[in-house]
């Protein structure tokens, strides 16, 4: 966690002795690397060149700076899953200003932050959550007497890359929905010159927080990334294809509204308006908390939190897709669901159409991203 | 020796950004100033949308409290639209916040609040066995045992050793106000770290009925988790299992770990019970319904209002008597910056005027300083939250809360006065939250027993369609949130949001002076009797803050009535 561990990795410590002193059997981090390796998309095979570059990292400083935000993003990743083993991982970090949890204020913190700045010069991880005001000369936002943007420019100077975490900081979140009325933007609309990933989500999964920054460490460079900058291996798959109640929709077996027949037999929320086909998350496959659950296994549509604007392209949350205000599009998805509903076609020979006609549509970091169009039926934000 | 003007910002260990400015003299605060310093602009966000949507905007006010906005919301709806939730749903949701109460008490005593009283460097010098012989006094933790304690301490000695203190940076240690022993210290050092696996492990609930913490979902009409004990996908007995389980971890932790330690480390601050009483007045709105909102006699935690200390009355709670005054805050009102507005009348119309950034200066010396507004009940101001809930609990004659507070009264040997203080505050969110710990056992036998007599249903579907609705239609939602009493006021028409306006809990306690001169809680409480030995250090003021547990995103919102600018978002299509 991003707590002092009970178990402290010290100076001049390797990873490997960290974990001895810790009594972790190493086929147990070995194990664990190999998941991490195919969480991060890079094949099992790989789990020896995670291990040793876990094995040989010193903990680098991470300075995480919360602006206009709700605070969501850090609880998030106070939840993040492997108690043990992740409490390991992000006390591969030294978490050198959090205002969360930090213990002091005031002048006191501003000059922890300073210091660790200045130490690292060049070196640190820098994690954003929250937007930056920027109308009014950007006085929405103050912290310890200087502008959200302020903070931000000052931080990002000399960090190695940036990790925008959460809606906020992806694209301006709730309060940058219309009309934005304190002009809220996201970290790449002001930091042109660093390398931005961003966790999208309101929150992201902790999870996906905690995968990125062990990419980080292990090939010293962030994950491959979409056009928005969100990590392939967190967001390469749209929910729609990887739902668990997605049978249900190739079926034509709708809920047509909550607690009816259908909810109570776990069908497919399209018809109250799910945002799964138009959503790339790694919902389904991380799920949150542990992996008790997520939020279509747990009978509400999903409101396509990690998609850019989704505030005002997502909306209302349970209008169908083609009635949603960003979209106009999704007319196969939509065609084929409603004469699936209406029983026009069934069982098997549906399901051979379907996965016909909707393939899956797994992104490629080199091939630009179609815009959504009548044919594509995507949007991507 | 001469009046010190101090600043104290950011105010760390919080949710949002909150500034403190004091004025110090002789070692003690003579006066204090609390300053929002961030603004958002929600509820304009929400005008024009569907009201069944904005329990997931209001949600995103807050990402600790991460239900009590999205529930507020519903209500709201229901209450405009003549919703009545199933009782089922009404279930859960006691459940999914009850849950939430739990952890986020918790969380807050050990991470966001111990530090003010638990020195960590002196946990080093702690005897173990010394410690453990404490710790089993006082509990039957099982790791209260001195090879854990001891394994805690060889730890924390490396962490220390090692130079990258992280969060502990910056960290006042070695203050004079610091007065546990070490082996106190330590017990708490190691419950620190237990909570936080406890705590990601009890919020699975949320993940059950909402899919996901933070964040969980809600549903205008009931709750969107369907019920098949036939089915796999929905909630089911495995589910009823894991919940089960759920509810017993929270109970064993809370009655054996937090309660005990709040009681012992209580008994060494007894002074902090004549310290930060500040404003005299006590508000709840009441919370969690046995079966209807709008039977507010039938509320768990009652509804009231506690008047100038005096516990022997309870006066009667009437939304219709709230109102906001901007006085001291950054905002306009068409009638004129003295007229106070009941919040369906609200307008929110920020016009900053303080110093240019960055700032060098005092906001002490501005006649407007934050962007809180300052709600007044009946002209009064008032203090919200756990403690304000546990007096108007006792004053009402409520059982279980009485027995609890005079239970931990007796134990450190003080009078009902002393719960009028910093250390009243804190100790009782503690109460609270035994509470509900036995009673969340309460809540799943209630929801068992209903689906055992075949009551399944979990959602109102009446007027789920916007063409049933009244072409106009105003609701309140209230709810008694972890840090105090909230209310949403929604306003409909044509199957719209027309005005929207919150008034909650950190609103309340961090408001700033109005007209009168009135001080907000936080600005009261630090002026009442409250020593600063050293303001370079100042540990005593994050004591008194941190016992309100502030939620500074919560509190700061704007209402545009007259929609004034409506500037273009940029849609990435």
């Amino acid at each position: 966690m991003l707590t002092p561990s009970a178990y402290p990795w010290v100076e001049g410590e390797s990873l490997g002795q960290h974990l001895d002193e810790r009594g972790i059997p190493r086929r147990d981090f070995l194990e664990y690397c190999g998941s991490l390796a195919v969480m991060l998309g890079i094949g099992s095979a790989a789990a020896p060149k995670v291990a040793s570059a876990l094995e040989s990292q010193k903990r680098p400083s991470v300075v995480w700076l919360q602006l206009q935000e709700c605070t969501g993003c850090v609880e998030s990743v106070l939840r993040t899953e492997s108690p043990t083993i992740g409490d390991l991982l992000l006390d591969v970090i030294s978490l050198d200003y959090n205002h969360t949890l930090m213990a002091g204020a005031g002048k006191a913190v501003e000059k922890a932050k300073a210091d660790a700045m200045a130490a690292n010069k060049g070196k640190y991880l820098l994690v954003v959550s929250g937007s930056i005001p920027t109308k009014d000369n950007d006085i929405y936002t103050m912290i310890g007497g200087k502008t959200a943007r302020q903070q931000l420019e000052e931080a990002a100077e000399g960090c190695a890359a940036i990790i925008a975490l959460g809606a906020c900081a992806h694209w301006g979140g709730v309060q940058g929905a219309r009309p934005n009325p304190t002009g809220a933007v996201g970290v790449r609309d002001i930091i042109k010159n660093k390398p931005i990933l961003v966790c999208a989500g309101c929150p992201p999964t902790g999870d996906t927080v905690t995968a990125t920054v062990v990419h980080f460490l292990t090939f010293g460079a962030l994950p491959e990334m979409d056009r928005e900058g969100r990590p392939l291996f967190a967001y390469g798959e749209r929910i729609h294809d990887q739902c668990s109640r997605r049978a249900h929709f190739d079926a034509g077996q709708f809920v047509d509204t909550f607690d009816d027949k259908g909810a109570r037999e776990g069908w497919c929320l399209y018809q109250v308006g799910c945002k799964g086909p138009a959503t790339f998350s790694p919902c389904p496959i991380f799920k949150w908390n542990t992996r008790t659950s997520w939020p279509i296994e747990a009978g509400h549509p999903c409101i396509g939190c990690t998609e850019p604007y989704f505030w005002d392209t997502m909306t209302p949350f349970y209008g169908r897709l083609p009635d949603v205000a960003g979209f106009g599009i999704e007319k196969r998805v939509d065609t084929i669901g409603l004469s699936l509903a209406l029983g026009a076609a069934a069982g098997v020979a549906a399901h051979a159409t379907m996965t016909v006609l909707h393939q899956i549509k797994r992104r490629k970091a080199t091939e630009q991203v179609p815009e959504a169009t009548e044919d594509e039926g995507v949007n991507n934000g | 020796m001469a009046k010190t003007k101090l600043v104290v910002d950011p105010i760390t260990r919080i949710e949002g950004h909150l500034r403190i400015e004091a004025q110090s003299e002789n070692g003690k605060i003579s006066q204090a100033w609390a300053s929002a310093t961030q603004f958002r602009g929600i509820e304009l966000v929400l005008q024009g949308r569907d009201p069944r949507d904005a329990w997931a905007f209001t949600q995103r006010i807050c990402g600790v409290c991460t239900t009590v906005h999205a529930i507020a919301s519903c209500r709201a709806v229901e209450d405009a639209l003549g919703i009545k939730i199933p009782h089922n749903a009404n279930t859960i949701r006691n459940l999914v916040h009850g849950m939430q109460y739990i952890q986020d008490h918790v969380i807050h005593f050990y991470h966001l609040h111990a530090l003010d009283w638990v020195d960590v460097v002196s946990a080093l010098s702690a005897d173990p066995s010394k410690a453990a012989a404490i710790g089993k006094s006082i509990s039957p933790w099982p790791n209260n045992d001195e090879a854990h304690l001891r394994a805690v301490q060889q730890r924390v000695k490396k962490f220390v050793g090692s130079g990258q203190l992280g969060i502990f940076a910056g960290g006042y240690w070695g203050h004079p106000a610091y007065k546990l022993p070490p082996e106190v210290n330590l017990l708490a050092v190691s419950h620190y770290l237990e909570a936080l696996d406890w705590q990601r492990d009890v919020i699975r609930l949320h993940a059950i009925f909402g899919g996901k913490n933070p964040h969980p979902n809600f549903l205008v009409g009931g709750m969107a988790s369907a019920i098949n004990l036939s089915q796999a996908t929905t909630f089911n007995a495995e589910r009823i299992a894991d919940i089960n389980g759920m509810i017993k971890r929270a109970k064993d932790f809370v009655e054996q770990v937090y309660w005990p330690d709040l009681v012992a480390i209580a008994g060494f601050y007894k002074d902090w019970g004549s310290i930060g009483g500040g404003v005299p007045n006590h508000m709840a709105c009441g919370e969690f319904p046995e079966t209807d909102i709008n039977d507010t006699k039938g509320l768990y935690f009652p509804r009231g209002i506690i008047m100038n200390k005096d516990l022997s009355h309870v006066v009667e709670y009437d939304q219709k008597k709230v109102k906001e005054y901007i006085h001291s805050s950054w905002y306009d009102y068409s009638k004129g910056a003295e007229e106070g507005l009941h919040p369906y009348e609200g307008e929110t119309k920020p016009n900053y005027t303080g110093p240019k950034a960055p700032w060098t200066g005092y906001l002490q010396d501005e006649k407007k300083y934050s962007w809180m507004k300052s709600p007044r009940y009946e002209g009064k101001a008032m203090q919200v939250g756990p403690l304000s809930r546990m007096l108007v609990a006792y004053a009402s004659g409520h059982k279980d809360a009485k027995e609890l507070i005079t239970e931990a009264l007796k134990k450190l040997n003080v009078g009902p006065e002393v719960l009028f203080s910093t250390l009243g505050r804190t100790a009782a969110r503690g109460v609270e939250t035994v509470l509900l710990a036995h009673k969340m056992e309460g809540w799943m036998a209630d929801l068992t027993t209903h689906i055992k007599n075949g009551d399944t249903a979990t959602f109102t579907k009446d007027k789920w369609e916007p063409s049933s609705w009244p072409k106009k239609a105003e609701g309140y939602g209230y709810l008694d949130a972890p840090r105090g009493a909230l209310g949403h006021w929604v306003q409909i028409e044509d199957e719209k949001i027309k005005n929207y306006q919150c008034v909650v809990p950190s609103t309340w306690n961090a408001s700033p002076r109005d007209a009168q001169g009135q001080p907000g809680a936080y600005e009261a409480s630090l002026a009442d009797n409250h020593p600063l030995v050293d303001p370079e250090r100042p540990l005593e003021i994050l004591r008194t803050i941190h016992s309100f547990d502030p939620c500074l995103a919560c509190g700061v919102h704007v209402l545009d009535a007259e929609g004034n600018e409506i500037s273009s978002v940029e849609v990435n299509t």
